[in-house]
């Protein structure tokens, strides 16, 4: 099992393809290792998503195998072992939902099924929101939080299920710098007490420090698995998301009135 | 005519219409929250549609409506959550071709059984709660009991696949046995509510009373009990309406419950505009609600 000298594997995808009407992905192997920080770059379109997907088995492969945690995902049962953080808050149908009822669907892989709430649920969801410093909103509908807001509630569902692998799925995209650091933070917390990461991401920004390990994907097909790529300088790309604070505005009247 | 309207309360058919509808006005908004939530407003219509089938095929068998429109909306609902899963296109027109199929094949059965005539049908399409018996009673509050088991009992896994099917299936979540767990109570509150409101207005009582709800609640758990009070409220009012102005029942709730929803949306905004048009409290000591980085 430890035939490379590493840890052993949490995640491996083994000859892996998709395809909907055209082929995603061809002959994809990817095995991510305890311990590691895994960032799965390309760009728009590449597979990045559909790879990661596919680990989890929300994606069926057309070829080749997955196994979580040493087990073929037919036969995985541990689904509390793993954290997924999708890209955004499926939009519902409009019935709010507050902050701390998400999070708190993060402990349902721990629950019994039926069971009731416990201490230790409450403690952990407390401690998720407290990780990515939304305690204070817990009570506030998900629709009124930013972007940011919102994809800081999915991490904290992920971290509140105390998952050993957490999977995300672009959590910087379109997010605030305040947003990026809380999650930076929470992302260095979680790997400090022993957790494991993959994360597709469109740039690093501040993850940068924390990766271990960058797999680029291109056209369906794995293109670089190693050290991560020297940033080339992000905030000359025109993709750069540049937000200014906005001064307090006082539009010169026409009137020439102040 | 308030001394009619007490007269007609101590009526005991009255009594029992009230303790139905009553039961119905709880029930059908705690399921209807999750198909709202999951954008599937109408499906409760479509439901009732086919489970006229099953009444056709009762009152053709002289088995009871209620058990065979339980089977046959159960199996339809089942289906409705396959085609669901698919996720295709082309699950519209099947639905279509399924709920239409479902109120035709009812009035076909219904003209073959023995007997029964268009009055009959109406009963079942528009609700017949002053006809309800002790025994129709019993039935009724077991069934509500069911759903409330489910709907109240198992909040948050039913929360969590509708709110993100796919993080539901990560976390190792019977997703498909939920879903179909949710599609069969949807078959028996239809068929529960079919006694006092009826199939075509059932999906109002499930829907209308958690619109209403949505406007004023911050989270989920306060969505659905909002709604089952408004619900309640609905049912309750629009008894007392319909003994007073002798107005059928189903529709006299149905249109409390839309009026229920226009009172809390004209509430809403007047409190919003006052709030808005008041002057803002000191916001030293307040937190900003957001603040723009650079």
């Amino acid at each position: 099992m430890n035939a490379d000298g590493g840890n052993p594997p949490v995640l491996e995808i083994k000859h892996g393809a998709v395809a909907y009407d055209r082929p995603v992905l061809r002959d994809v192997n990817l095995t991510v290792r305890s311990g590691e920080v895994v960032a799965v770059l390309g760009a728009n379109g590449s597979g990045k998503s559909t790879m990661i997907r596919a680990g989890l088995g929300l994606v069926p492969l057309a070829e080749g195998q997955v196994e979580l945690f040493g087990v073929p995902l037919p036969r995985f049962r541990q689904w509390k072992r793993i954290g997924y953080v999708p890209q955004r808050l499926g939009a519902g149908g409009g019935v709010p939902a507050t902050v701390g009822e998400v999070v708190s669907s993060g402990r349902l892989a721990r629950r019994g099924f039926p069971g009731l709430l416990r201490g230790d649920d409450r403690q952990a969801v407390a401690r998720a929101l407290a990780a990515v410093d939304l305690t204070d909103r817990a009570g506030d509908p998900v629709a009124s939080l930013s972007g940011g807001q919102q994809q800081r509630t999915l991490i904290a569902r992920a971290l509140a299920g105390e998952p050993d692998l957490l999977v995300l799925d672009e959590p910087t995209a379109g997010v605030d710098a305040k947003s990026q650091e809380a999650f930076a933070q929470a992302l260095r917390d979680f790997v400090r007490h022993g957790g494991t990461v993959l994360l597709v991401a469109h740039e690093l920004g501040p993850l940068q420090p924390v990766i271990t390990r960058a797999v680029v994907v291109h056209d369906g097909v794995i293109a670089h698995d190693g050290a991560v790529p020297h940033p080339a300088g992000h905030h000359a790309e025109p993709g750069h998301d540049h937000v200014h604070p906005h001064a307090p505005q006082d539009p010169p009247s026409i009137w020439g009135r102040e | 005519m308030n001394v009619n309207l007490i007269d007609i309360m101590s009526l005991p058919f009255m009594q029992r219409a009230l303790l139905g509808a009553l039961i119905t006005g709880l029930i059908a908004p705690s399921l209807g929250i999750y198909l709202v939530q999951r954008r599937m407003s109408l499906i409760g219509d479509g439901i009732g549609h086919i489970a006229l089938t099953g009444v056709g095929v009762g009152l053709l068998t002289g088995t009871s409506p209620v058990l065979t429109a339980i089977g046959v909306s159960a199996l339809g609902a089942v289906a409705v959550e396959l085609i669901r899963e698919r996720g295709r296109t082309s699950g519209d027109i099947a639905l279509a071709i399924l709920f239409y199929g479902g109120i035709a094949g009812g009035v076909f059965l219904v003209g073959l059984a023995p007997g029964k005539g268009s009055a009959n049908l109406t009963s079942y399409l528009f609700g017949s709660l002053l006809t309800t018996s002790a025994t129709d009673l019993v039935t009724i509050a077991i069934l509500g009991a069911c759903v409330l088991a489910v709907t109240v009992g198992l909040r948050p896994w039913l929360f969590a696949i509708c709110q993100d099917e796919e993080y539901a299936k990560v976390s190792g979540l019977p997703v498909r046995a939920l879903n179909l767990l949710l599609a069969v109570m949807t078959a028996v509150t239809v068929t529960v509510a079919m006694r006092s409101v009826g199939l075509l207005l059932v999906s109002a009582l499930m829907v209308v009373p958690v619109a209403a709800a949505q406007l004023v609640s911050r989270g989920f758990g306060g969505t659905m009990t909002l709604a089952m009070l408004g619900g309640v409220i609905s049912a309750g009012a629009g008894i007392l309406v319909s003994a007073g102005y002798d107005t059928a029942p189903g529709a006299t709730i149905v249109l409390a419950a839309i009026a229920l929803f226009m009172l809390v949306a004209a509430v809403g905004t007047a409190l919003r505009r006052r709030r808005r048009a008041e002057p803002a409290p000191a916001t030293a000591c307040d937190p900003p609600e957001c603040v723009l980085d650079s």
